[in-house]
Order: C-alpha cells, then sequence, then structure tokens
C-alpha cells in the first residue's frame, strides 16, 4: 500500500471520527455547557478565579 | 502571499473580536454564537469574542464533574486541523497576529534560532497541551470533582493581554479582585511579549498547545505544502526564508510549519506550492507548474 493511500484512508477514518465525535457530543448536550462557560467571564482566564 | 496572509489575518481578528462595544463598557458578549469554537486561540472571555475558545472550551469540559471529556470540542478540532493543518496559526490565529505585530517593534532580535536550545524548548508546546491542557484538568480534581482549566488559569497570556486587561481597565469591581494569580499571569504574558519582541512567533514556537496539536494534522491536512523534487535546484531561498526555521525541501510536513507560504512565494522554480488538496491534483493533471 503507498503512503499516498495510507494518508488517503487515515484522513477519511479521521473524517468519520470528527463527524461521529461532534454527533455525540451534541447528543450528550455537550453544546449547552460550551455555551455557558463562554457566556459567562470566566475568572481564570482573565486571572482573578 | 503575505500581503494576502495579513488580510485574511486582519479578517480573522475582526471576525473572531466584532464584540467592539464589549471593550467600552467592560462586558463580554453572550450570545449564541458562544456555543461555537473558532479554530485559532481567541480568549472567549475577551470583551470583544464572539465565539468560544478551543483549548479553554476543552479544558471546562475536560474539567467539568459532568464530561470528563469532550466529544464536541475535540471533534471540532480535529475538524479544523484535518482541513487546514497549521495554515490556522498562520491564517486565523488572532493571538499569531499579535505576535507578528510584537515583532515588528524594533528590539533586540535573536538572530539565530536553529540551535538545540531553540529546538528543545519547541517540545514545550507539547508539554504544555499534555499536562496542562488535559492531565491536570482531567486528574487534579477538587472536592467537588472539578478539575481546573490549568492552561487558562496559570498560563495563557492570550488570556491575561486580551481578556484580563482590557476586562480590568474597563471594569472597577474586577480591577479590586485582582491578586497574586493576577501577578503571576501577568509576569508569564510579560516574558512572552519581551519573547515575541525578540523572536518570531516566540509563544508559537514554545507554548502554544493549540498549535501543538495542529502540528499533528499537518501530515495528512487538505491544505498542503507540496515539494516537487525534480523541479527543485536546492537554493536553500525556501530554508533561508522560513521564519519557523522548517527546511521546506526536506520536511514539507513539518509540525512547526505554519503554512505561511513565503517559501512557496520565493522558490525561483515553482518547485514547492501550498494549496488544498483537491485544487493541487487538478493543478498536476494539467501539466508542471512551468
Amino acid at each position: 500500500m503507498t503512503r499516498r493511500r495510507v494518508k488517503k484512508i487515515t484522513r477519511a477514518a479521521l473524517f468519520a471520527a470528527v463527524v461521529v465525535f461532534i454527533l455525540i457530543g451534541l447528543f450528550q448536550g455537550e453544546i449547552k455547557s460550551v455555551f455557558q462557560k463562554g457566556a459567562s467571564i470566566c475568572l481564570e482566564c482573565v486571572g482573578i478565579g | 502571499m503575505a500581503d494576502r496572509r495579513k488580510i485574511v489575518q486582519w479578517l480573522a481578528l475582526l471576525a473572531n473580536n466584532a464584540n467592539i462595544r464589549g471593550f467600552f463598557e467592560g462586558r463580554i458578549y453572550r450570545g449564541g454564537l458562544k456555543s461555537f469554537c473558532v479554530p485559532g486561540l481567541n480568549c472567549y472571555s475577551c470583551p470583544g469574542a464572539v465565539a468560544s475558545c478551543p483549548l479553554g472550551s476543552l479544558q471546562a469540559m475536560i474539567g467539568s464533574y459532568r464530561y470528563r471529556f469532550s466529544f464536541y470540542v475535540a471533534g471540532l478540532m480535529m475538524g479544523f486541523g484535518l482541513l487546514f493543518g497549521r495554515l490556522v496559526c498562520g491564517f486565523l490565529c488572532p493571538f499569531g497576529l499579535i505576535q507578528e505585530l510584537l515583532h515588528k517593534v524594533p528590539f533586540y532580535k535573536v538572530r539565530n534560532t536553529k540551535t538545540r536550545f531553540w529546538r528543545m524548548a519547541g517540545y514545550g508546546k507539547y508539554f504544555m497541551l499534555a499536562v496542562f491542557v488535559i492531565a491536570l484538568p482531567m486528574f487534579a480534581r477538587n472536592w467537588a470533582g472539578m478539575g481546573e482549566p490549568a492552561f487558562c488559569k496559570y498560563i495563557c497570556p492570550a488570556g491575561t493581554l486580551t481578556a484580563g486587561l482590557p476586562l480590568i481597565a474597563a471594569n472597577q469591581p474586577m480591577r479590586e479582585s485582582i491578586g497574586l494569580l493576577f501577578a503571576l499571569k501577568a509576569s508569564i504574558a510579560a516574558v512572552v511579549v519581551v519573547g515575541c519582541l525578540s523572536v518570531f512567533r516566540f509563544f508559537c514556537r514554545t507554548l502554544c498547545p493549540l498549535g501543538a496539536f495542529y502540528g499533528f494534522f499537518n501530515k495528512i491536512a487538505l491544505y498542503r505544502l507540496n515539494f516537487d523534487e525534480h523541479n527543485c535546484v536546492h537554493c536553500g531561498s525556501c530554508a533561508r526564508v522560513c521564519k519557523m526555521d522548517v527546511d521546506p525541501s526536506r520536511t514539507p510536513d513539518s509540525p512547526e510549519c505554519i503554512r505561511c507560504g513565503d517559501c512557496a512565494a520565493l522558490c525561483p522554480v515553482s518547485a514547492l506550492s501550498a494549496g488544498f488538496i483537491q485544487a493541487e491534483a487538478q493543478k498536476t493533471a494539467r501539466g508542471p507548474a512551468r
């Protein structure tokens, strides 16, 4: 198997993993948690908390 | 290419920080876009930020008592990596642009960064990714079962400079809350600023966990730097022009390459070309570049 083909297969597998990961995340309600974290001031980031 | 890159960098900076009013009010944007992560390093507590920082979100989710790992954020980051690799660093990262602007300031410049010291320092970003972004939030948990976003809390200079300073300047209660932690973070930010004045993209080279993550994808990303060894005349101009100390003729897929395209633009015989994989395949099918 050529190196190019290995790369192609790896890329396709990782793209499939991306889709699966995002779907699992959406299904688990992670998007809401990301929003809640992003919509309030992160005191750790600022250097206070 | 360099001008085009600068335009894209400025557009990305503005798009990431479109909430200009927040800087004057000392408040952050709280709209629905915060559900999504941008590809580059842009603190979500920056008053201008309209979306979330992938590193901050990842640590917050890993450290939460509910999840322990974030499929959503990891999936988004992998997606950006697969599409762009470290093109994100070269074109889309707001903190990358800030570092490049700092490097333009007249100041002492380190002449030789191709030494063993700088090569070793480059491993610092992998340490940050493994320890501060993943291990500490995952394993160092408090009594409530929650881990700290250790990179954001103890290291991230982007948070200090683009979120901490503007918020503290415009927000009286926050100004009164600063203490030792802020002093630590401000000191790190000061070291990074001085580093960036002296060394091109000092933070990207040595500390950025996001760059380390995207670097893993340079080999397989859809955006590629292609090297045609049959065209190459071995003049070495590509290695000399590279500000990240990569030799594109030897390692076009180096994890240090931020895909700025300076080497491809300079190559006198078009042995180097950068672009998305489909476009490159079509170009090859049409015939050689010259």
